[in-house]
């Protein structure tokens, strides 16, 4: 009877210190599955999801806070990455947090900037150069087309505009044609 | 007598080559206009060197080249630049691309000319040589020469060979080139021998060239060259194929021939090389072959920046003539629009007709029947890149050796189903490097991010700083007040 016991509470013991020692293994792996994630999303910092920012919705998606379809710069390609990764069912962009766009860079219409440094303080990947009562510039290589410059604008002088096809960004398009029936 | 291997697949289509070696090569004249695209090569773009108004002479640089993987351009006749902007580009998309436009003077002055002796130089200078002539691989990939002909410090170059295979249909130019011009392609390929210390040097000529085999050989008086007629088979004369057939060497995916000590060059480059080093003339022009639905098949030689339209009514297309195919049949593309230059990409033209080129069957479901499999010179699986690349799942079809696919065709020709099969290959492909681009705007963009939040909080912290001190002072002027 007593040998019962103690075989019992030791192994509860033991298996308690795996338990115990795994959970912290889970806790490493769980950022670097924030990272996996963060590494899966656009980058844009656009903040559609609801999250003020890609890190931050990738947490939320590690810890189960926010689904995996909320990213409408990612579109649903990167929906099924992330889909493939967590080894959940891929579900379509959820639309109330937006449509997909034609990739955009901000543009600033430098006769009519006033210099107030508003955007600046609002782009998130610091893709502005200027200086107080200083035209403003858009870093066009940098800027994510997230948008979040055109609101703060007081003199309404920041545009999107959808960046063009060139040959070296050009791709094939997926064949397109009715199968025959045998 | 060497002894041949040979590589896996392969078809034998319809060749159509005669049509166009009837009559020799001839020079086209100097068009009205010439629009030089900068980017003509694999890498970056040039940097153009002239501006509007300028005038150039022949042989003039033009466009520098930009970083390593680059190639300079050159003016291809003396004459005015009128424009430098974007102009419509041969290229599958239609788009416009970066082009200078050149309004003959119709003298054809040269610029001055610098011979080098290249026995007595060494082989860096005569790199750089061939990246400021703008010698690129003709056999249609474009890839710097330059760069192919250092072989990296400890790397051993043991065999060059030189690739007049020309395998595709209705392709000529190095067939005539080689008829007409084996000197100077046996002179440029001593002079690569020499930048790469190779031991042997093997030509291989498919053996449905007679003329050019017999010409090569009268041209070749000493060892280590030899030219070697290879089985007609396509695509033969595919890099890694002829490498095969030549030397046995299987070249694994994802692996150069450099490695394995072979390096591979297409005969009309050779020639470019000789030009460049024995002349110090730049690519100022190409062998074309201009056949299909026209009356006059034959090769010319045509100015860089040349109008494909010109040059198709050089050979009076046929009446019921309708577009053009750049390069042959298998691997070639349908231009857009015949309004564009010839580059030093273009090898080929085919001018369509509807009895020519009769609209493709309706595709059929796939019926797993494996005929793609069984004729792929790479070894694939076509099918089942297919399947991965229609249904959008390109990390399956990358596991399956997508980037391996040269797109020779040979799968789609033989699809009972008459299924697209390149086309998904091609739309995979771009799609994944679509996905590359993306990957490292958005590594740039979480860095920046990154960077600006650490920033502010650095800056939030510092100003919490700065009023603790600032509150500390004032409490301490105060305490002493009080004190006294
Ligand atoms: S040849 Fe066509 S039908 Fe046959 S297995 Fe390949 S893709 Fe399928
Ligand atoms: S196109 Fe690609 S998959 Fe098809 S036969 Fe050629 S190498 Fe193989």
């Amino acid at each position: 009877m007593i040998d019962a016991i103690l075989v019992m509470s030791g192994l509860a013991l033991f298996l308690g210190g795996v338990l115990g020692y795994a959970s912290i293994r889970f806790h490493v792996q769980g950022n670097v599955l924030v990272e996996k994630i963060d590494a899966i999303l656009p980058q844009t910092q656009c903040a559609q999801c609801g999250f003020p920012g890609c890190r931050p919705y990738a947490e939320a998606i590690a810890d189960g806070r926010a689904q995996i379809n909320q990213c409408p710069p990612g579109g649903d390609a990167n929906i099924r990455k992330l889909a493939d990764l967590l080894g959940v069912e891929f579900k379509p962009l959820n639309a109330k947090h937006g449509a997909p766009k034609p990739k955009s860079v901000a543009f600033i219409d430098e006769n009519t900037c006033i210099g107030c440094t508003l955007c600046i303080q609002a782009c998130p990947v610091d893709a502005i150069s200027g200086a107080p009562k200083q035209m403003h510039t858009i870093i066009a290589q940098e800027c994510t087309g997230c948008g979040l410059c055109v609101a703060p604008c007081p003199v309404d002088c920041i545009g999107m505009i959808p960046v063009p096809e060139s040959i070296s960004t050009w791709k094939w398009k997926q064949p397109d044609y009715l199968m025959g029936v045998a | 007598m060497k002894l041949l291997h040979r590589f896996n697949g392969g078809i034998h289509p319809p060749q159509h080559k005669t049509e166009s070696t009837r009559l020799p090569i001839l020079s086209a004249p100097i068009p009205e206009k010439l629009v030089i695209p900068l980017h003509q090569h694999i890498g970056t773009s040039a940097k153009p060197l002239v501006a509007a108004g300028d005038a150039v002479l022949k042989g003039q640089m033009i466009g520098k080249a930009e970083g390593y993987v680059s190639s300079s351009v050159h003016a291809p006749t003396s004459g005015k630049i009128t424009a430098i902007g974007y102009e419509p580009a041969p290229h599958p998309s239609g788009l416009r691309d970066l082009c200078i436009t050149l309004e003959p003077d119709g003298l054809d002055a040269w610029i001055e000319r610098h011979p080098l002796d290249y026995l007595n130089m060494d082989p860096s200078s005569l790199r750089n040589r061939l990246r400021d002539a703008g010698v690129v691989g003709l056999g249609g990939a474009v890839f710097p020469s330059f760069i192919k002909l250092n072989p990296g410090s400890g790397k051993k170059i043991k065999t060059l060979v030189l690739n007049g295979a020309e395998c595709e249909p209705y392709i000529t130019c190095d067939d005539m080139l080689m008829r007409e011009r084996a000197d100077e392609i046996i002179a440029g390929a001593k002079i690569m021998r020499f930048m790469l210390h190779a031991e042997e040097v093997l030509i291989g000529i498919e053996d449905n060239k007679p003329e050019a085999i017999a010409a090569m050989r009268a041209a070749l008086k000493e060892a280590p060259f030899e030219v070697i007629p290879v089985p007609t088979i396509y695509p033969g004369g595919g890099a890694k194929q002829l490498i095969r057939v030549l030397t046995g060497i299987e070249v694994p995916a994802g692996e150069r021939s450099t490695d394995l000590g072979v390096q591979c060059f297409n005969v009309a480059t050779a020639l470019s090389v000789y030009r460049a080093i024995a002349h110090g003339e730049p690519v100022l022009s190409r062998i074309v072959t201009i056949t299909g639905a026209v009356n006059k098949p034959r090769n010319y030689e045509a100015l860089i920046g040349t109008p494909i339209d010109v040059l198709i009514r050089l050979a009076a297309p046929v009446k019921d003539s309708d577009g053009a195919i750049m390069g042959g049949p298998m691997m070639g593309f349908e231009l857009p629009s015949t309004c564009v230059p010839l580059v030093k990409a273009t090898n080929c033209i085919i001018v369509k007709s509807a009895t020519l080129f009769p609209p493709a069957p309706q595709p059929m479901p796939c019926i797993r029947c494996g005929k793609c499999a069984e004729s792929c010179p790479a070894d694939l699986q076509p099918q089942e890149l297919y399947w991965f690349s229609k249904a959008g799942n390109f990390g399956k079809a990358q596991e399956y050796a997508l980037f391996d696919c040269i797109e020779c065709g040979c799968c789609s020709y033989v699809c009972p189903s008459h299924i697209p099969l390149v086309q998904f290959y091609r739309y995979a492909k771009s799609e994944i490097w679509a996905q590359e681009r993306e990957k490292k705007a958005s590594d740039l963009a979480r860095i920046r991010h990154e960077l600006r939040v650490d920033r502010m909080e650095r800056e939030k912290r510092e100003k919490a700083e700065r009023l603790a001190q600032k509150s500390a002072q004032a409490r301490t002027q105060m305490n002493s007040e009080e004190e006294t």
